[in-house]
């Protein structure tokens, strides 16, 4: 299955892009989506439990993703 | 009650006007504005970078949460992004409530949520040019200023 990782602000930068389709097996959980990016080079700006969003709502490290899902690796937040 | 993000200038008296209603004793008003330093570094303007249909969901979930919890249904909320300059709103909160404290408490619940979890990430721009993405979780050594 294909999921979309989405990646802002700092990780964005680091990383030097804003999103990257990921292939993985199904059944992958979050954290396998986050175990992949933090592989990438630059991908050390991750802490090894980032906040993440599945679908736009917060989700835990081991919520099991379906192909099509929009994982969002969300940076320290700074609203307001 | 209605919140939005924005990336146009914040018009507070709209806002106010919005959550006007007679049988409300009290009106509080919070604005964040852009403020010239922080952390000792002298702050020129604020980029606010923004995962735009997540924090559209995710204000208007914390509107609905206070507007349950303080029993209130006037409550008005925008969030602006892009290029800010000092002085600038970033954010305004307008409540209105027939009583005093339940408006204040209302309002002091979004913006502590906003803070806690929207999806909105701030760049500072420095007077010496240099800007950089705020990390409000980054233990910060505050020296004397310059």
């Amino acid at each position: 299955m294909t999921v979309t990782a989405l990646l802002f602000a700092s990780y964005a930068d680091v990383l030097q892009r804003e999103s990257v389709d990921i292939t993985l097996p199904n059944g992958s959980t979050v954290s396998d989506v986050v175990a992949h990016v933090r592989a990438m080079p630059g991908g050390g700006i991750l802490p090894p439990s980032p906040l993440v969003a599945v679908n736009q709502e917060y989700a835990r490290p081991d919520v099991v993703l379906a192909s099509g899902d929009e994982v969002a690796i969300i940076p320290p937040v700074a609203g307001g | 009650m209605r919140s939005a993000i924005v990336d146009d200038v914040i018009d507070v008296e709209t806002l106010l006007a919005e959550v006007e209603r007679d049988s409300n004793g009290a009106t509080v008003l919070f604005v964040g504005t852009v403020r010239d330093q922080n952390n000792g570094h002298r702050v020129t303007g604020i980029e606010y970078a923004c995962y735009t249909p997540m924090a559209t969901r995710e204000l208007s979930s914390i509107c609905t949460e206070a507007s349950e919890r303080f029993a209130t249904l006037d409550i008005v909320v925008e969030h602006r992004t892009g290029h800010l300059f000092v002085g600038e709103a970033s954010v305004a909160i307008a409540v209105a409530h027939a009583r005093r404290a339940s408006a204040y408490e209302a309002s002091r619940y979004i913006i502590e949520q906003v803070k806690r979890r929207l999806p909105i990430w701030k760049r500072e721009e420095y007077t010496d040019g240099t800007r950089e993405w705020v990390d409000p979780t980054a233990v910060v050594v505050v020296g004397p200023e310059s």
